[in-house]
């Protein structure tokens, strides 16, 4: 009777040192692991911290999180049509983007995936190198012809502005994937009876849907974060988030809470989106295309 | 319902990959391609499919041409050698697919789709999806996908290449009974002569983009009309043994020979073929004997391949039973004279084996 208690006492008293070691002993990956994820997230925490406080506050003490709680930063914002409506302006033209890139791409990616023609490789490679080229090299030729036909400072002009690298980028994602459904599938379909156009879109798409999630996302977090190219191209109907918070240098000097809190909301939409496509983007990893 | 091919070739670039071939297959005839890799099977499967265009020549399907008629329009089905489903519909989806396109009720896909999964077997993974099932029932898919529309003409390119054994054998056996009740055309690409046998029908051989011969699979491979096809119907490949005929003496080598086979024949050169199972390690009555040296063995279960070096030319034996024997020692093999086909010097055919021809 002894002998069977002490012995299920045992392990109960050598698993508690143990666990008392390796609480007070933390693993090497651990200390990497939260020193990478503090250094990552200090700045959106600041970002966040400012956004909550009282202008007197920021400018005041050094405090880690908020003395003095306020809403009163993202109720400017959310109530001023010169603050959200640099959000709808960027909304309208990303979406529009992303739209575009990913309509004018399909077609492409298919054709460098599915056929080979004269110079097809080159002319993959050239749109690549559209990538390579600072926006900056296009800012003028840009506005000075959206100027001249009448585009200036709308959505579209954006959009459209937006293509010259979103278009290369979303064709070489969705070739990428559509190289990975193999032929056969495409001719199995014709002679199924599928018409192109039919074959397309209900047997092919459903295929290469994480390759166009994947594209869609960078089209849309390309086309959200780009200043130069929306700055130089709208003024007042298309003014994008972005160029709102460069100018909100009033005579009262910075409004650093507000200017805080629309960093916050700027952050928002880009993590939304690479929340719901964290997989696919995994999977875009796993073919190497992204 | 005829499909006919005349004078159908296929160029690409610099490269022929099918020669002008002329071929007529009739209604509900199974029929067999054998080549080895390469040698424009699946090419020629493409041309009759419609996939790829022919060069030259044109195609009839019951006396009318459609060499440039859409693949969409042509009454055919086709599998692949890799499983190709639709992986983002379910199995029943998958059937049914090409009856939608047709536009048949619900009630007639239904009852097609059920009839044709009865007969595949594959009633119970009709929710499924393709990918969630194994090679075997993904191919089996395949099959049923195109057998459901009722085409005329079903071209089955290497179908169960990727299975493994067990698969294979299963489904071998099934094609000849879908076959029989399809009353279709079907046209069987494979690179085996043995699967070429077990499904009967008639024969193309294939060799370098070229019908070597085309007939009833049996006469193809009792009477090969030439080398190549005796080398395309044949694994492991056919024996050669180069003679010089001189009166009632073939000889061959130095100072040896063996009485002369093929009956009259008039003096010259020529080459024997013979096939491996043929070739035996026990004389036997009227056996002609051949000094060789064994270079490899392979023993696989119950029988032992023997390679054989006979002068300059290398010989394979397909010997029953296990034998212990030391590859670099002489082998003495025997070899029925009446297994014997005697090829002329441009490889075709003068006589053909007695055995052969009696059966």
């Amino acid at each position: 009777m002894t002998d069977a208690s002490s012995a299920r006492a045992a392990p109960m008293t050598i698993a508690a040192p143990r666990t008392a070691t390796r609480r007070l002993r933390p693993s090497g990956s651990a200390v990497v692991m939260g020193l990478y994820l503090l250094f990552l997230m200090l700045p959106i925490y600041w970002l966040l911290n400012m956004s909550l406080k009282t202008n007197a506050e920021i400018l005041g003490a050094f405090s880690l999180w908020p003395r003095d709680l306020t809403f009163a930063n993202y109720q400017t914002i959310l109530t001023d049509p010169s603050w959200y409506m640099g959000y709808v302006n960027s909304l309208i033209y990303v979406v529009m983007n992303t739209a575009i890139s990913l309509l004018v791409a399909l077609p492409a990616a298919y054709a460098f995936s599915r056929y080979s023609f004269m110079g097809d490789k080159h002319l993959f490679f050239w749109l690549l190198t559209n990538r390579m080229a600072p926006p900056a090299v296009f800012a003028l030729p840009f506005f000075q012809l959206y100027s001249s036909i009448g585009l200036f400072d709308t959505h579209i002009a954006v959009a459209l502005a937006h293509c010259l690298f979103n278009v290369p980028l979303a064709v070489w994602i969705l070739e990428g994937f559509m190289r990975g459904v193999p032929k056969e599938i495409d001719e199995t379909a014709y002679i199924d009876g599928y018409s192109f156009p039919a074959f397309f879109i209900k047997i092919f798409t459903p295929l290469i849907a994480s390759g166009i999630g994947v594209a869609a996302f960078f089209c849309f977090m390309f086309s959200w974060v780009e200043l130069l190219l929306s700055r130089t191209l709208t003024s007042v109907d298309a003014k994008p988030i972005a160029a709102t918070m460069t100018r909100t240098v009033g005579a009262a000097g910075v409004d650093w809470g507000v200017l805080a809190a629309a960093g916050i909301l700027t952050i928002l939409p880009g993590a939304l989106v690479i929340y719901f496509v964290r997989n696919y983007i995994a999977k875009g990893f796993a073919l190497g295309r992204v | 319902m005829t499909l006919e091919l005349k004078g159908v070739s296929h160029v690409v670039g610099a490269q022929t990959h099918i020669h002008p071939t002329d071929l007529t297959l009739e209604n509900s005839t199974m029929n067999v391609l054998l080549g080895p890799t390469s040698s424009g099977k699946t090419t020629l499967m493409r041309l009759m499919a419609g996939l790829d265009a022919p060069t030259q020549g044109r195609i009839l399907w019951n006396g009318q041409d459609v060499t440039g008629v859409r693949v969409q329009d042509r009454k055919i089905a086709m599998v692949y050698q890799q499983f190709i489903n639709y992986p983002a519909m379910t199995v029943y989806d998958n059937i049914a697919s090409p009856l939608r396109l047709l536009g048949l009720d619900r009630a007639g896909i239904d009852a097609r789709v059920r009839a044709t999964a009865e007969m595949m077997r594959l009633t119970p993974m009709l929710d499924r999806k393709p990918l969630e099932l194994s090679g075997g029932q993904q191919q089996r898919c395949a099959l049923a996908r195109a057998l459901v529309k009722n085409a005329g003409l079903v071209l089955l390119d290497e179908p169960l290449a990727n299975l493994d054994y067990k698969l294979r054998e299963e489904l071998r056996a099934e094609i000849p009974r879908i076959f029989a009740e399809s009353g279709s055309i079907f046209v069987y690409a494979t690179t085996e002569p043995e699967e070429a046998l077990l499904l009967g029908g008639r024969c193309a051989t294939l060799w370098e983009g070229r019908v070597t011969q085309f007939g009833p699979t049996a006469q193809v491979y009792r009477n090969p009309q030439d080398t190549t096809t005796a080398r395309v119907f044949s694994d492991p490949p056919m024996n050669f043994l180069t003679v010089d005929k001189r009166g009632d003496r073939m000889h061959f080598g130095q100072a040896a020979s063996m009485p002369a086979v093929g009956g009259d024949l008039a003096d010259g050169t020529y080459q024997l073929g013979f096939r491996p199972n043929h070739l035996s390690l026990e004389p036997g009555p009227g056996t002609i004997t051949f000094d060789t040296t064994l270079s490899v063995m392979e023993i696989t279960g119950s029988e032992t391949f023997v390679h054989v070096a006979h002068g300059n030319a290398r010989w394979v034996g397909l010997i029953h039973g296990i034998r212990q024997l030391t590859p670099g020692q002489p082998l003495p093999v025997h070899l029925d004279p009446s297994r014997i086909y005697v090829f002329g010097q441009g490889g075709a055919l003068v006589a053909s084996a007695p055995y052969a021809e009696a059966a």
